[in-house]
C-alpha cells in the first residue's frame, strides 16, 4: 500500500514537471533603440515583433511552447546596448533581437559570440558579418549587397557621371559611403563631393551649400531616418535641383511623413517596403496599421521578420536547442508558403547574410512607387 | 561667392533664433538672478503644445497663436510661481540645479507622453528661392530672420520706449531701488518670465520645421543660447542678440570650410577664447562690487 502511494506521488510529480516544462515559454529580449537617434528605427522593429509574437503565440506558439518578448531601451548608445544585452544574457534567453544601429551591433557582437547565444538584428553595415561571428543574422541586406545595386542604377538609369556623397558618420554612413565608392568605381562614376554629416545633426544647409557648389549630376543621400527628412527638407529650402537617390532607409514611410513635399522624386533601391507588391506584405502592413494605428517603415518589417525566423529555425531542429539555433539559421531557406510570416522567401548563408528579391523605388506624392522587381541574387 | 553668400544668410537665420532664446536667458538672469537650464526645453516644448492644438482639428496659425499664448502661462507665469518662487530664497546654485531638474523631467515627459520620435511640423513660409542679382537664398532662411529682427525690434521698442519696459529695465538693474521708486517689482519680474515664454515660443516656430518636433531638440538648442548669451554679454540684451548671430555664422563657416564634425566644436573654442580675453562678454558690462 504505502509502495503504492509513493509510485503515485511519485508518477504525478513527473507528470507536473513534464507539464511545466512543455509549458515552459520561449524567452526573447529585443534589444531596440526606443529613444535617441534611433527611436524610429526601434520602435518600429520593436512593434513588428510584437505583432509577430502574438500571431505566433495565437496559433500555439513554437512547437507548443509560447513566446515571452521583453523590450531594452538602448537609447541609441552604443555603451547602454553593450550593458543591455549583458543583462539580456545573463537572464538566459533563448534568442535576442537587436540592435538596430549597426554602430551599437558592432559593440555587442562579440558578447553573442562568447555567450554562444543567436542574435537577429537590424544593421545593414557590411562589416558586420565580415568578423566570423556564426551567431548574427541579419533581416535586411547588407550594404555589401545593397550598394552594387544603386551604383547600376546611378550609371544604367539615372547616367549620373558625376555624384555627390551625404552620409552619416557613424558605423551604417561610413560602411555605406564606402560601398557605393567602391562600387561607382567600378563603373567609373566620379565622386565630386563627400560630406560626412555627425548623428543627430539638425541643420544641414553647409551640407546643401557645398553639395550645390559641386554640380553633381546625382546626390547619393545615407542618412540615419530624421536626419534624411531634415536633409531633404534642406535640400528643398535650397531648391538644390538634382536627382535624390538612396538607400531603404530614404524611401521610408517614416523619412516620408517628416519630410513632407521634400521627399517627393526621391529614387533609390529598396530591400524591404510595405508598398511591395506583394500581397504578404499589404496584409502585414494592414494588421501593423490596425494595431498601432501608422504605416511601419522597413524596420517594422525587420521586427516581424525576427520571431518568424525563430520559429521556422526551430522547427526544423524539431525541439528547442538554444546552443543549435544558428546552425538551424545557417543554409535556411523560408518559403512563404510553409512559413507565410516570413512574407517573402529569403535564405540565409553561413555568415548570417540574407539574400532575398529586392526593389527600385520612387516617391510621389507622399507615396512610395515600386518601379521594378529585382530578384533574389540566388535566381 | 554666391555659396557664401547663402552660408551667411543661412548662419544669420540661425543665429537669429539662438539670439531669440539668449535674450530669454539674458533677462531671466537680469531681473531675477536665474539661470534657467530648462531654457532648450523651453524652445522644444510649445512646438508639442502646437502639435497637440492641431491635432484637435484647428489649422496651424490658430493652433501657432494658442501655442504661444500657451507657452507665456505654462513657461512664464506657471514655472515662475510654481518654481522660480519657492526656490529663489535658497540662493541662485539650488535654483539652477532645480532648473537642471526641469530639463530632465520636460523632456522625459514629452518622451513618454508624447513620443520618442521625430514629428513633422508646418512652416511659417513656403520653400522658395529668392533670386537677389546674382545671388539666389532661400526665402524661409530671410523670413526667418525677418521675423526675428521685428520681435527684437519690438522687444527693444517695448523695453526702452515704454513706462513699463522702462520699469522693468530699472527692476533689472537694481530691484531696491526701484521697488523704493513705486515700481511693482514683482510684477515686473513675473512680465519678464511671461516675455520670456512668448520668446522661446517664436523660436520654436522658427526652429521646429527644420529640426523637427523632436523631445531631444533642447539638448543643442540649450547649449547654443547658453553659448551665445555668455560670449555676447550676460548682462546685456544686445549681448545675447550678437552672440546668437556670431555663434550662428560661426557654425556654417566652420561646417562648410572646415568640417561637419566642427560645427559644434567652433562654438566652444569661441566660448573658452571669450571668457580668458574678455568675460564680460564681447558687449557685456564688467560687474564690479566695492568691498
Amino acid at each position: 500500500m504505502r509502495h503504492g502511494i509513493g509510485a503515485g506521488a511519485a508518477a504525478l510529480l513527473w507528470l507536473g514537471t513534464a507539464q511545466a516544462m512543455a509549458q515552459e515559454p520561449i524567452k526573447i529580449v529585443d534589444v531596440a533603440e526606443l529613444s535617441g537617434g534611433g527611436a524610429t528605427v526601434g520602435t518600429n522593429f520593436k512593434n513588428g515583433a510584437d505583432l509577430a509574437v502574438d500571431e505566433i503565440n495565437a496559433k500555439g506558439g513554437i512547437l507548443g511552447h509560447k513566446i515571452e518578448i521583453t523590450h531594452y531601451d538602448t537609447q541609441s548608445n552604443a555603451g547602454v546596448a553593450r550593458g543591455l544585452v549583458q543583462k539580456a544574457i545573463d537572464s538566459e534567453p533563448y534568442v535576442i533581437f537587436g540592435p538596430g544601429y549597426s554602430g551599437s551591433v558592432k559593440a555587442v557582437a562579440p558578447l553573442f559570440q562568447q555567450a554562444q547565444i543567436t542574435d537577429i538584428m537590424g544593421g545593414e553595415a557590411a562589416e558586420l558579418t565580415k568578423f566570423g561571428n556564426p551567431y548574427i543574422f541579419r533581416t535586411s541586406f547588407g550594404q555589401q549587397s545593397s550598394m552594387p545595386k544603386v551604383a547600376r542604377y546611378l550609371h544604367d538609369e539615372v547616367k549620373a557621371q558625376t555624384v555627390a556623397l551625404e552620409w552619416v558618420n557613424n558605423d551604417f554612413g561610413k560602411g555605406g559611403r564606402d560601398e557605393i565608392t567602391k562600387a561607382l568605381g567600378e563603373f567609373g562614376v566620379k565622386i565630386v563631393a563627400d560630406i560626412s554629416s555627425e548623428q543627430g545633426q539638425a541643420d544641414f544647409s553647409s551640407d546643401v551649400a557645398k553639395i550645390k557648389a559641386a554640380s553633381p549630376d546625382a546626390v547619393f543621400v545615407y542618412l540615419n531616418e530624421d536626419e534624411s527628412a531634415r536633409f531633404l527638407k534642406e535640400a528643398q529650402k535650397q531648391t538644390l535641383g538634382k536627382p535624390l537617390i538612396g538607400e531603404t532607409t530614404l524611401l521610408g514611410q517614416k523619412v516620408i511623413d517628416l519630410a513632407g513635399s521634400a521627399a517627393d522624386g526621391v529614387r533609390g533601391h529598396i530591400g524591404l517596403t510595405t508598398d511591395a507588391p506583394v500581397p504578404a506584405v499589404q496584409e502585414f502592413r494592414r494588421r501593423f496599421e490596425a494595431r498601432f494605428h501608422y504605416v511601419p517603415d522597413h524596420n517594422g518589417i525587420k521586427g516581424y521578420l525576427a520571431p518568424y525566423m525563430v520559429k521556422a529555425a526551430t522547427e526544423k531542429m524539431g525541439k528547442l536547442d538554444r546552443e543549435h539555433l544558428a546552425d538551424a539559421l545557417h543554409g535556411l531557406t523560408i518559403t512563404p508558403d510553409k512559413e507565410p510570416g516570413i512574407l517573402m522567401e529569403a535564405t540565409w548563408d553561413k555568415n548570417g547574410d540574407i539574400d532575398r528579391q529586392s526593389f527600385l523605388a520612387e516617391v510621389e506624392g507622399g507615396k512610395q512607387t515600386i518601379i521594378k522587381i529585382l530578384p533574389k541574387l540566388s535566381k | 561667392m554666391t555659396q557664401l553668400v547663402q552660408i551667411l544668410i543661412g548662419g544669420l537665420a540661425t543665429g537669429a533664433i539662438y539670439a531669440l532664446i539668449a535674450i530669454g536667458f539674458t533677462l531671466l538672469w537680469q531681473t531675477s538672478q536665474t539661470i534657467n537650464f530648462a531654457q532648450g526645453e523651453f524652445v522644444m516644448l510649445p512646438a508639442f503644445f502646437v502639435l497637440i492644438t492641431m491635432s484637435s482639428g484647428l489649422p496651424f496659425w490658430v493652433a501657432a497663436l494658442i501655442g504661444v499664448v500657451v507657452s507665456a502661462l505654462v513657461l512664464g507665469v506657471f514655472f515662475k510661481k510654481a518654481l522660480i518662487d519657492p526656490m529663489l530664497r535658497h540662493g541662485v546654485l539650488p535654483l539652477a540645479i532645480a532648473t537642471m531638474a526641469l530639463s530632465i523631467f520636460l523632456k522625459e515627459s514629452v518622451k513618454s507622453f508624447y513620443s520618442a520620435e521625430a514629428q513633422p511640423f508646418p512652416a511659417l513660409v513656403p520653400a522658395r528661392d529668392l533670386h537677389l542679382g546674382p545671388v539666389t537664398v532661400s526665402l524661409q532662411d530671410i523670413a526667418t530672420l525677418a521675423i526675428a529682427i521685428l520681435a527684437v525690434a519690438l522687444l527693444q521698442w517695448f523695453l526702452a520706449g515704454t513706462r513699463t519696459g522702462r520699469a522693468m529695465q530699472a527692476t533689472a538693474q537694481n530691484p531696491t531701488v526701484a521697488r523704493i521708486l513705486g515700481v511693482p517689482v514683482e510684477r515686473m519680474i513675473l512680465l519678464t518670465f511671461v516675455i520670456n515664454g512668448a520668446m522661446v515660443a517664436l523660436a520654436s516656430l522658427l526652429i521646429t520645421p527644420v529640426y523637427l518636433a523632436k523631445f531631444s531638440n533642447g539638448d543643442t538648442l540649450g547649449l547654443a543660447a547658453f553659448i551665445a548669451a555668455i560670449v555676447g554679454g550676460f548682462n546685456q540684451v544686445r549681448g545675447a542678440i550678437v552672440g546668437g548671430l556670431l555663434l550662428g555664422v560661426a557654425e556654417n563657416l566652420a561646417a562648410t570650410y572646415v568640417s561637419a564634425q566642427y560645427r559644434g566644436a567652433l562654438p566652444l573654442i569661441i566660448l573658452i577664447v571669450v571668457i580668458l580675453i574678455r568675460p564680460q562678454g564681447l558687449v557685456g558690462r564688467a560687474e564690479e562690487r566695492s568691498v
